[in-house]
């Protein structure tokens, strides 16, 4: 109880022109009705994600790593609005793809993020939600995905890093005296690996592309590709197939 | 005509400028030709769309030929003959009747077009009340309220307006002049980069990229703000944009493909729900700001009443249901009544239509309705699940899936006790306010006399702060569209513009008996008074009544509670007087601090036909309760500051 005659340690001395307020509606009315610790409360919680508690299965959904794929319209800023809706909802994005698809003027984005269910789930929505998005969807975790490193290494030893690029099915971009890059592509674990590898030359500089992916066999990644068949070439004619190599705009 | 004096590198200038003075003669065409769509009490604006165009076309076909600009204008037609024009045709075509604004460089191709419209241009004081204005224009009117503001600050200064429409999700079009196209990035005269600053606060934006397709990018991004969950679209318009030619005439105005939702919730879901409702004992219906935006008051309503279903409301959903009803437990929340909290808190069955569950309503999300089965009804599937976890979410439109509720609820829930637990509450916990004779005239008072006073189809606008609260507490409303507020962004200065845009849409409808009363704070009232020029220039009849504590009120409040009484940069040493203030803009006012003297001036500022401004010095130290501090159960609101 702080009623206005009480003496408050923390208060500045209010000085001439300076009103009590304080406590002023505690000691003349307040409202009517029993206090909150006479109040009957329920016994039931949510959890931090709005989720009723249920007592048998107590569990809040833990971060997972998921794939996200979107078609969307290659059009000035989408880029732009897609980075900034992940990142003023505090989405925790790992990596992000951008390339050219089977279709004139569209693009896809490839994102990798760590989030727990509702929160892939909110990405997805709210992804959807922008104009230019056309379709999203999660990737199944037996899709195919891939990425590509470029590694510059000491050139010290040139035969054996040419050795480990050939086990890593890798590719020599650039050899000099002082260095060697090297391209490798494939799924995270193997770039781990490789680079783990590359490391007994002296790593200096990396160069990684995040991962893109598609689903396996005919399951459709998400809906707005335009298949071709065989000899016809798709409306894009460009698509190296492999990561994103293009160079992507974005005013 | 003197503003087209600016220098300027663009031959188009010339023409716009001689084809704007020559329209002047024929400036009653169009304007008839809206009337006679507005009085027409059920014309929808797609007749009017429909036919326009189909005019312009023959007109233009027989006469542009023949190479005769000057003579298609002298018809009246409006193909036409520059971006700017095109701008304007298609917010003509989309039945805007009213749009606000402020001049600047960029944009006056765009207000040249206007000279010779039949849209209505109001100027504002500054572009923040232009937002303001037209987004509670489209509040009450239910259609998308349109602004103008030049580049660089004139954009930037929109700025506020259109966060406040993206929060409480509001339909608003705002088009922005910009640098010639050539110049953009190069940190030009007055240019800012529009697009960016507004992409996280508009549904979507768009950089108009040519002159033969700017009128079509209107036309879409008006619709688009009214599609599904209503929003803030904006509009860039480089200047040579809107002053380079066309014949193009824009097409209707239409939303984006696959922008269009599908109203109906799927029906195994509805089902599902309609038997978890019958199944309850402690059903609550809580209706948001969706349910307004959707028009689906009358569903609300029979629903709850037809299954005794009691009911509270969000704050931007007062007026959906009417708080005089008995089922009507007011809105909950923060400040809302401690009988909406307990309901809340105690509910066994939520049906939520058209809410996003904001932390000022759900307080601690862990001990928000926390025995509650979640119905949750929204337009948005991102809404579903995003703060509180849908057991049956149900994506449509709110009046489409409250009928499809009506008919897969067979027997209503068994509610008689749960109905007659909330009417005890109401009866522990009631709205009232104490008025020792010692103390100072009471704001609630104030509220309670001017509701009084006034029908049921007042409309009531607000600023921010403690004087919002009061007037949301102590006035009963009944009717959806009455009460217009700043509730997601929490805008100070929200309320005198948006009086100006409220009173403009319901002189619009031919209300205009109808009254706007615009309750401010002294803090809020200062934010944005400059519009009350606009009040006096367009000669709108709106009463402004400040609840004037010489503080920031809430904050004062808060700093009371929970900063050891240190009042810092709350409290106002000084303050203009209102009344005398209201009179050099040329309003009529007032100075009320006792309470024998409200009823009669408000009756006298009600009947006053213009704008006043009543300054209520009212108690200082007056709180506002019940309050749930932030993050807090609801069902643990404090009745005065020592229980928080």
């Amino acid at each position: 109880m702080s009623g206005a005659d009480d003496p408050t340690p923390n208060k500045p001395d209010p000085g001439s022109t300076h009103r009590d307020t304080r406590g002023k509606n505690a000691d003349r009315s307040g409202m009517p009705g029993p206090a909150p610790e006479d109040r009957p409360h329920p016994e039931g919680r949510r959890n931090s994600q709005g989720i009723r508690i249920d007592p048998a299965v107590e569990a809040e959904h833990q971060p997972r790593r998921a794939t996200i794929s979107a078609l969307v319209e290659d059009e000035p800023g989408v880029l732009s609005r897609v980075s900034g809706l992940v990142s003023r909802r505090q989405f925790n994005i790992e990596s992000l793809t951008v390339g050219p698809t089977t279709v004139e003027g569209h693009s896809r984005i490839t994102m990798v993020v760590e989030e727990s269910d509702p929160g892939i789930d909110q990405i997805e929505k709210q992804l959807a939600k922008l104009k230019p998005v056309i379709s999203v969807g999660e990737l199944h975790d037996d899709a195919v995905s891939a990425e590509l490193v470029l590694l510059k290494v000491r050139g010290d030893e040139p035969d054996k890093v040419h050795a480990i690029t050939e086990m890593y099915d890798g590719q020599t971009l650039d050899a000099g005296p002082r260095t060697i890059t090297v391209q490798l592509t494939g799924d995270e674990r193997k770039i781990d690996d490789a680079i783990d590898a590359f490391e007994q030359f002296g790593i200096i500089e990396i160069a990684r592309t995040g991962q893109t992916a598609l689903s396996r066999g005919d399951t459709q990644t998400v809906p707005g590709e335009e298949p071709g068949t065989s000899g016809e070439p798709t409306s894009h004619a460009t698509g190296s197939g492999e990561t994103t190599q293009q160079p992507y705009r974005d005013p | 005509m003197t503003t087209r004096d600016e220098p300027t590198d663009h031959d188009e200038t010339a023409d716009a400028t001689g084809s704007a003075d020559d329209e002047e003669s024929t400036r009653t065409a169009p304007t008839d030709a809206m009337t006679e769509t507005a009085t027409g009490a059920d014309a929808t604006t797609d007749d009017g769309a429909a036919e326009a165009p189909a005019t312009d076309g023959g007109t233009a076909a027989a006469e542009t030929d023949a190479g005769a600009e000057e003579a298609t204008e002298a018809a009246g037609t409006r193909t036409p003959t520059t971006g700017a024009e095109s701008v304007i045709a298609a917010l003509e075509a989309a039945g805007a009747e009213t749009a606000f604004g402020v001049q600047g460089g960029a944009i006056m191709p765009v207000y040249d077009a206007l000279y010779a419209s039949s849209v209505h241009h109001v100027t504002m004081a500054h572009e923040q009340g232009a937002a303001h204005a037209a987004d509670a224009y489209g509040v009450v009117s239910g259609e998308t309220g349109v602004c103008l503001a030049t580049s660089g600050p004139g954009a930037t200064n929109l700025v506020t307006g259109i966060a406040d429409a993206s929060m409480d999700s509001d339909a608003l079009l705002a088009l922005t002049g910009q640098v010639p196209t050539e110049l953009v990035g190069n940190d030009a005269f007055q240019e800012t980069d529009t697009i960016g600053v507004t992409a996280p606060i508009t549904k979507h934006n768009y950089f108009a990229s040519g002159t033969d397709t700017v009128g079509d990018t209107v036309g879409e991004a008006f619709a688009y703000a009214e599609t599904g969950r209503p929003g803030p679209t904006l509009v860039d318009l480089p200047k040579d944009v809107t002053l380079g030619e066309t014949d193009q005439t824009p097409k209707p105005p239409e939303p984006p493909a696959g922008a269009e939702v599908d109203p109906e919730a799927e029906p195994d879901a509805v089902e599902r729900a309609a038997r978890v409702i019958e199944e309850s004992e402690r059903p609550l219906c809580l209706f948001g700001g969706g349910v307004i935006k959707s028009g689906a008051s009358d569903q609300a309503r029979r629903f709850a009443r037809d299954h005794g279903i009691p009911v509270t409301t969000t704050m931007p959903g007062i007026g959906s249901f009417p708080e005089d009803d008995p089922l009507a437990l007011s809105w909950a929340g923060m400040h809302g009544t401690g009988y909406a909290n307990m309901a809340i808190t105690h509910t066994d069955c939520l049906i939520a239509v058209g809410t996003r569950f904001d932390d000022r309503l759900t307080g601690g999300i862990e001990t928000f309705a926390p025995e509650a089965e979640v119905i949750h009804i929204d337009i948005d599937p991102a809404e579903i699940s995003k703060n509180v976890h849908a057991d049956h979410p149900l994506i449509g439109d709110a009046g489409t899936v409250l009928e499809q509720l009506l008919a897969a609820v067979d027997d209503g829930p068994d509610a008689e006790a749960w109905r007659e637990q909330c009417a005890d509450w109401k009866e522990e916990y009631p709205m009232t306010y104490a008025m020792p004779e010692d103390e100072p005239l009471k704001p609630q008072f104030v509220v309670e006399a001017f509701d009084e006073a006034t029908g049921d189809d007042a409309i009531v606008t607000t600023g921010v702060g403690q004087h919002q609260m009061w007037a949301a507490q102590f006035w009963t409303y009944t009717e959806p569209r009455t009460w217009v507020s700043s509730h997601g962004l929490g805008t100070m200065g929200y309320g005198v513009p948006a009086a100006v845009g409220a009173r403009l849409a319901a002189d619009n409808a031919g209300e205009t008996d109808r009254d706007v009363v615009c309750f401010d704070g002294d803090g809020s009232f200062l934010m944005t008074i400059q519009e009350l020029s606009v009040a006096v220039r367009e000669d709108l009849d709106i009463t402004f009544a400040v609840l004037n504590n010489e503080y920031i009120g809430m904050v004062r409040q808060w700093q009371d509670a929970f900063f050891e009484g240190r009042h810092m940069a709350s409290e106002y040493e000084w303050m203009p007087e209102f009344d005398k203030l209201a009179e050099a803009f040329g309003a009529k006012g007032w100075a009320v601090s006792e309470y024998d003297a409200v009823a009669d001036t408000i009756e006298a500022a009600l009947a006053y036909d213009g704008p006043s401004v009543i300054d209520f010095r009212i108690d200082p130290a007056e709180n506002v309760y019940p309050m749930v501090p932030s993050g807090g159960a609801n069902g643990k609101f404090a009745l005065s500051e020592e229980q928080l």
